[in-house]
């Protein structure tokens, strides 16, 4: 046993075996990426950000149901609404606490018009917490700025709904 | 008494009773939409289909069969769920999918039922019918598209509105609910229109998009609008009343409210007195205070003062009623309308025939009262009455389309001395009436010799063995006169200090000395409390625990739905407070201790719900009776105290109603 113990310290066999190792993945493909300068690739199913939609002619969809209001298990939405001038019904108020939001996604499983949504977008971490609490201007700004992404996400998962 | 099986359950029941009605005695739902318990049976939603054995091998519409000898029902056999599920297809085919946008979404009898015989997928694939939308007015919103013809609506304006303003038009594709010519509707029971919708075409208009049920509060409580006493539910979502609906009780409000009752509840959020306020000396103008300023500026005055007077107005709980007695002690007064009446006994201002005893009345005569105005609830009942028993009914006083036919006598007391006589035509009907009832309103009473009108109709009670009632207005009176909150000869102009517990009636403000202090109890910013040297804010119906006492002297619970506005407090925690600066304490503390110590002097009290019935003695004034005739206390009934001056919805449904009259003496022209 000593024996072994000595030819292995003198052979530096495991430095050997470990600088292979090293040596082997020099030509395998790099796992890390360069964050935030290049990002991995998400799922259409992705539950990130927050965003509320248009219609392609710039009609927002919400028409105040309430059902992902009444879904949410950590109660994060609050909706007020009221008729709109033109006798629709429309949200006055839609408020996301984003701190209290758990990104289970039922809210998106329950809107009828596919007008909340969690798009792919997870890089909004804030240095206040009352950036966190969105409200109905914030969500539609989202959805604007990501509507592209939804879309295509959206139409990807349609035959799996 | 047939006796028959239903789903091998074997039950008897009275004989007329019908399949529907047996099966939910036995707790076995039967779908239906157009049947409703207290309307008449048309038999065409079809969705209460049974098996019934012996008899054709086809479903029979349970609500319109009646139970016999040996049938065999069976509400759940596959040919049962076959049959319903085919008509909730055909229910479906012209029904918009539009649950997520519609007020009724959450608690709706088709979606309801959808989830139990709906079919997830649609095999119609023509074009789905569409209805124009109708203008009802102000308090209901029509989406006629939604409309699937069980005409409950139609049945409710003819058979308990008694205004026959809505009816079916057309036929099959075409039909549609209408109101034949372009008009709102003018009945003061709209809002149940509502109810009694099983889908969204009618719903609130007020209320429109305001809120879900699953996110409401419920509240069981009690109205004050009138002095009927009507079971509400007050839907609350945080510290806002969202809607007002109705409580089943048989024997006051059966399941309907009047849209005062409804509707008014916009007026509870605004017009609100949150904080006290103290008049200053030099500008002369009223200036927020806080309670300690208030209570010091209140306590100087009483004590230097030997005349304090305090009046109750029409909105005030028993509770703080009591405890205003039991620390201003004399000087008392309720009746702020300016009614003179004999209060001795309890008989003398109780409606002691009870609400649901009109249903037993053969003969009604209606002095100075319009009960369409003053209460909606009774007159509702009167209808009932008369559309059951073609109960023969006079006015003596005011004539006002009432929903029924009346017969008049006569415009004043005259009358009344005649009938006592046995004079004219409808003294006969009365003599031969074996349960007459003679239903007396404030505006019999409001004028001097009020308490001699009270005497002659006793004696006129008494002479044909009838019913003697009195339709008071203001949910506090019958609890303000039980607790003898009352005066023989009270003479406000001689007072220096004048409590108001939420009196805002000119006919008391008129009368209180320019020089004197007035100190304003009460919620809404109104004629009272300009008048208000200091103004104590308190608490709404809807705010605040309290019992009242209805026309039939039955002892109800309110409860506290929501908090009161900013620095307002209960009532009677205001009084007990105040006690303290004065150096008198009361000796209660929490408001089971108040309740106590009313129950400890008046027993009635203590039973809630229950009527205890007044010993028939006798009551009245002497005095000559004056000729003038009877006025109406009421002539806006959508506008009657402060919380319905305050709201915006009442005021619309006034300026409809205004509307609509003017266009009525136009057509008569």
């Amino acid at each position: 046993m000593a024996l072994d113990n000595i030819a292995r310290s003198f052979l530096l066999t495991e430095i050997v075996q470990g600088m292979a190792l090293t040596f082997k993945y020099m030509f395998k493909p790099r796992v890390t990426i360069n964050y935030p300068y290049e990002k991995g690739p998400i799922s259409p199913r992705f539950r990130g950000e927050h965003a509320l939609r248009r219609y392609p002619n710039g009609e927002e969809r919400c028409i105040a149901c309430k059902l992902c209001e009444a879904i949410c298990p950590a109660l994060a939405i609050t909706i007020e609404a009221e008729p709109r001038d033109d006798g629709s019904r429309r949200t006055t108020r839609y408020d996301i606490d984003m701190t209290k939001c758990i990104y289970c996604g039922l809210c998106a499983e329950a809107c009828p018009v596919d007008a909340i949504v969690e798009g792919p977008n997870f890089e909004f971490a804030t240095e206040t917490r009352e950036e966190l609490f969105y409200n109905k201007d914030r969500l539609l700004a989202n959805g604007d700025r990501w509507e592209a992404q939804i879309a295509a996400n959206l139409a990807k998962d349609a035959p799996y709904r | 008494m047939p006796k028959l099986k239903i789903d091998n359950v074997e039950i008897e029941v009275a004989p007329g009773t019908s399949i529907l009605q047996a099966a939910e005695m036995l707790g076995h739902e039967v779908p239906r939409f157009c049947f409703h318990d207290k309307l008449s049976v048309p038999a065409n939603c079809r969705m209460c289909l049974v098996e019934v054995k012996p008899g054709p091998p086809k479903p029979q519409a349970s609500c319109a069969l009646s139970c016999a000898d040996n049938m065999e029902v069976f509400t759940d056999s596959p040919m049962v769920k076959k049959a319903r599920k085919g008509v909730m297809e055909m229910l479906l085919i012209n029904h918009p999918l539009d649950c997520p946008i519609c007020d009724q979404g959450g608690e709706c009898d088709l979606q309801d039922q959808a989830v139990g015989f709906g079919f997830d997928r649609s095999r119609y694939y023509e074009s789905k019918r569409a209805v124009k939308d109708k203008n009802l007015g102000p308090l209901i919103k029509t989406v006629m598209t939604r409309c699937i013809q069980c005409t409950r609506c139609v049945r409710f304006a003819d058979e308990v509105a008694g205004t026959a303003e809505l009816g079916m038009m057309n036929r099959g594709e075409e039909s549609e609910i209408g109101t034949f010519i372009e008009k709102t509707i003018t009945t003061e029971l709209s809002g149940n229109l509502i109810d009694v919708c099983p889908v969204g075409a009618l719903t609130s208009k007020p209320y429109a998009f305001q809120a879900r049920p699953w996110e409401l509060k419920k509240t069981e409580t009690i109205d004050v609008h009138d002095a009927v006493g009507a079971n509400i539910r007050v839907d609350a979502r945080g510290n806002e009343v969202m809607r007002i609906l109705p409580r089943l009780n048989e024997d006051v409000n059966e399941e309907w409210i009047d849209d005062r009752t409804r509707f008014a509840y916009d007026g509870l959020k605004r017009q609100r007195l949150d904080r006290p306020y103290i008049r200053d000396d030099k500008t002369g103008r009223l200036r927020p205070a806080s309670w300690d300023e208030a209570f010091a500026a209140v306590t100087a005055k009483i004590n230097k003062s030997k005349n304090v007077a305090a009046f109750a107005g029409p909105l005030a709980d028993a509770e703080s009623m009591v405890a205003l007695k039991d620390l201003i002690g004399t000087n008392l007064e309720c009746r702020t309308d300016g009614t003179q009446y004999d209060v001795s006994s309890r008989a003398g201002y109780l409606f002691n025939s009870t609400i649901a005893g009109i249903e037993e009345a053969d003969a009604i005569l209606l002095v100075g009262t319009n009960p369409r105005f003053e209460a909606a609830m009774v007159n509702a009942r009167i209808h009932k009455t008369w559309r059951n028993r073609r109960t023969k009914i006079g006015v003596v006083g005011e004539q006002h389309n009432l929903t029924y036919p009346t017969t008049y006598i006569g415009s004043g007391p005259s009358s009344l001395e005649d009938l006592v006589k046995g004079k004219g035509a409808f003294a006969d009907v009365l003599a031969n009436a074996k349960k007459p009832i003679i239903i007396i309103g404030m505006g019999a009473f409001k004028r001097a010799d009020g308490a001699a009108v009270q005497s002659l109709c006793r004696e006129l009670a008494e002479k044909f063995n009838a019913g003697f009632n009195v339709l008071h207005t203001a949910a506090s009176r019958v609890a303000a006169l039980d607790i003898g909150f009352v005066s023989d000869k009270l003479n406000v102009e001689h007072m220096d200090v004048v409590y108001l517990l939420g009196v805002d009636d000119r006919e008391t403000l008129d009368r209180i000395d320019p020089k004197a202090f007035v100190i304003y109890q009460g919620h809404h910013g109104d004629a009272g409390a300009m008048r208000a040297d200091v103004i104590l804010p308190g608490s709404a119906y809807t705010e605040k625990n309290g019992l009242y006492v209805n026309i039939e002297g039955r002892v109800q619970a309110a409860k506290q739905a929501v908090w009161a506005p900013g620095e307002a407090r209960e009532d009677w925690k205001i009084i007990r407070a105040l006690s303290g600066y004065l150096g008198r304490a009361l000796p209660y503390d929490d408001l089971a201790q108040l309740r106590t110590r009313i129950v400890k002097q008046w027993s009635h009290f203590g039973q809630v719900d229950t009527i205890v019935p007044a010993e028939w003695k006798k009551f009245g004034g002497a005095g000559k009776v004056e000729a003038q005739p009877f006025t109406s206390p009421i002539d806006n009934f959508y506008i009657t105290n402060v919380i319905t001056r305050a709201s915006l919805t009442m005021a619309k449904c006034a300026e409809t109603a205004a509307e609509n009259a003017a266009r009525h003496l136009e057509a008569a022209e």
